[in-house]
């Protein structure tokens, strides 16, 4: 069961990255310049709550004893309190999350469907004007700023046409029922245009250039020249035999850009002041919320390391050639 | 005297054809023309800029030069709301933008090549030891890092590019360590290991010229990285307050509503030229491919 080993050994490295960033995370705030409890204690609390946060945390204990109690804490998912919304950072986090998925993942599934069909089209046409046209275009899409970016759509599309509100997920006074009402409602949709497109301008570039690389790639193999020698035409060659194998890498590449996604997700948020968690971060260490910075920076390491590894083992498991050795 | 003197054009003839500079591609010429332009603006900078670029400007008739448009009052692109003149912050973010970019970038590849040298020559546990520290480093999410970093040290532009080495290094380290893996096996290699050569000097003569050129190629990538990432860090509100950079003056731009205001001429510009530089790094690197992998035909 060589497939098995593999994937218990991809789990295996998975837990030691996600407690080395872990580790990191704990160093680095407890070593920070200044007082070592300003990482849990706000001096605004009252005495009663420091006190508590010093047993729950264990701030008067030695740094290898606080490090235990840190990690034994994470694992009940206590991440302490918020030093500006008094309320415990998982529950904050956690309800910040949806909003930022949604973003993230709507703009990725419109940047993988652009890209792959583009990338293939660009392929197919290579050495045409349309092709050294548009990949110099694509590399440039690539240097842009994404919170650029979004400020010139919201000038253009919100400022000037009117088209778009300007940020936010909702216009103040509407209020929903529940999540599921608001992430269905039309409005919802209006809000969410503007970021989405931001990301998904910037993130096209990616798997349409992986895309045109591997079917440049594909093309030249045997099984292709023999499709054409069968005759069929060259829309089916294309289609059916030569993207189908060329868009294996490409989709392996989308668990990675969902990593990179949350992290450039942390400036887009601001531009159009998007509930989610990256604006949360930097909100957090304006105000050095410290509890919520550490909260907030651990669930983006999370999913950047979950999404590393969900690549890992899509890539073995999509491309059986491809040896863990 | 005589030996040194003839020894060193040789030897920078020599380093600049290890570097195998792409000359002949359109795309990395175009790419190299930019940075020249910029290198030269941001050198010239104190005599292209008209203004200081943090000088607040009256108009001849003393009134505050704020949110002119372009042309109006001589101000080639315009004034700031705090009326500052937007073209020499423009000229003046060229040297911050580049001296971050550089800096960082060498950092890059220099660390990520020395690791990638190591891990790849030795083998055995210091590779495994290395690697891991590279994955470790591939599950830091890379901006929340440098702004945690960047706001708990004091802002500055080098806070900012000590933490992009510390993380960015793991890209260059893993393509370099795959370039030993297959160079190490060579026949000229175990030819001076035979011939008695140390370790070292195999490392330093034989091998670390043939990476000369991915070396430079993600350096240049990081080069793209580091302005984008300083610029962003600097819209955030965290970059260096000393430094005008075009990030903080579309943070400016932003804060000072010049969205609504519809002030095209101030936060256009910044970016334009943030996508020249950053793309300039993605064309050269184009050329480079081209020359390093030249069955791949792209």
């Amino acid at each position: 069961m060589p497939h098995l080993k593999a994937a218990a050994n991809r789990a295996l490295q998975f837990a030691l990255v996600l407690w080395a960033v872990v580790t990191i995370l704990f160093l680095m705030f407890r070593l920070m310049p200044g007082n070592p409890m300003a990482a849990y204690i706000d001096p605004t609390f009252t005495v009663e709550q420091q006190q508590a946060l010093m047993a729950q945390f264990g701030l008067d204990k030695p740094l290898w004893e606080q490090y235990i109690i840190y990690l034994g804490n994470l694992l009940q998912g206590e991440l302490g309190q918020s030093f500006r919304y008094r309320e415990p950072v998982a529950e904050r986090i956690i309800t910040l999350l949806p909003n930022t998925l949604i973003l993230t993942f709507s703009s990725l599934i419109i940047a993988y469907a652009f890209g792959i069909l583009a990338g293939a089209y660009l392929a197919w046409r290579r050495g045409s004007t349309v092709e050294n046209i548009a990949v110099p275009l694509v590399l440039t899409t690539r240097s842009m700023p994404e919170f650029w970016l979004g400020m010139v759509l919201l000038a253009v599309f919100s400022f000037w046409l009117g088209w778009f509100p300007a940020g936010g997920t909702r216009s103040a006074g509407t209020s929903y029922d529940s999540l599921w009402a608001l992430y269905t409602s039309g409005e919802f949709l209006r809000y969410l245009t503007l970021p989405a497109l931001t990301l998904a301008i910037y993130s096209q570039g990616l798997p349409l250039l992986l895309m045109r690389s591997n079917m440049l790639d594909v093309m030249k193999e045997d099984f292709v020249t023999m499709a054409r020698i069968k005759g069929l035409s060259p829309w089916t060659v294309v289609v059916r035999h030569a993207a189908r194998n060329a868009l294996l890498p490409v989709m392996t590449s989308f668990a990675i850009a969902v990593g990179y996604q949350l992290q450039g997700n942390v400036v887009v948020e601001s531009v159009f002041s998007w509930p989610g968690l990256g604006r949360e971060l930097v909100n957090a260490v304006s105000a050095s919320d410290y509890p919520l910075v550490q909260g907030a920076f651990l669930l983006i390491a999370m999913v950047v390391i979950l999404m590393n590894l969900v690549a890992d083992l899509l890539y073995g498991f999509l491309d059986p050639r491809v040896s863990h050795a | 005297m005589l030996d040194v003197a003839s020894r060193k054009p040789n030897l920078v003839a020599r380093l600049l054809r290890s570097l195998r500079l792409p000359l002949n591609d359109p795309f990395a010429l175009f790419g190299l023309a930019i940075y020249v332009v910029f290198v030269l603006t941001a050198i010239c900078a104190n005599y292209l800029a008209p203004y200081d670029p943090t000088e607040i400007l009256y108009t001849p008739s003393y009134d505050l030069a704020a949110d002119l448009r372009p042309g109006q009052e001589g101000f080639v692109l315009g004034t700031t709301s705090l009326g500052r003149d937007i073209f020499s912050q423009i000229v003046y973010g060229t040297r911050s933008a580049l001296l971050i970019g550089i800096t960082a970038a060498f950092m890059v590849a220099l660390i990520g090549s020395i690791v990638g040298l190591i891990s790849g020559y030795f083998g055995g546990w210091v590779d495994a030891l290395l690697m891991r520290l590279a994955d470790i480093a591939f599950g830091i999410p890379f901006l929340p890092f440098v702004i945690v970093l960047a706001a708990f040290l004091k802002p500055s532009v080098w806070n900012v590019v000590i933490a992009m080495a510390l993380v960015l290094w793991r890209d260059t380290a893993r393509v370099i360590r795959s370039q030993v893996l297959t160079l190490r096996t060579r026949g000229y290699v175990d030819a001076a290991r035979v011939a008695g050569s140390s370790d070292l000097k195999i490392i330093l003569r034989h091998i670390t010229p043939n990476i000369l050129p991915l070396s430079f190629l993600y350096g240049s990538i990081a080069i793209g990285w580091a302005i984008l990432t300083e610029a962003s860090i600097s819209f955030l509100g965290f970059g260096d307050p000393e430094s005008i950079s075009w990030g903080y003056m579309l943070q400016d731009a932003f804060a000072s509503q010049a969205l609504a205001k519809q002030a095209y001429y101030w936060f256009v510009p910044p970016g334009i030229c943030i996508i020249l530089v950053v793309s300039a790094g993605f064309f050269i690197t184009r050329g480079y491919e081209n020359i390093l992998f030249p069955k791949l035909g792209r």
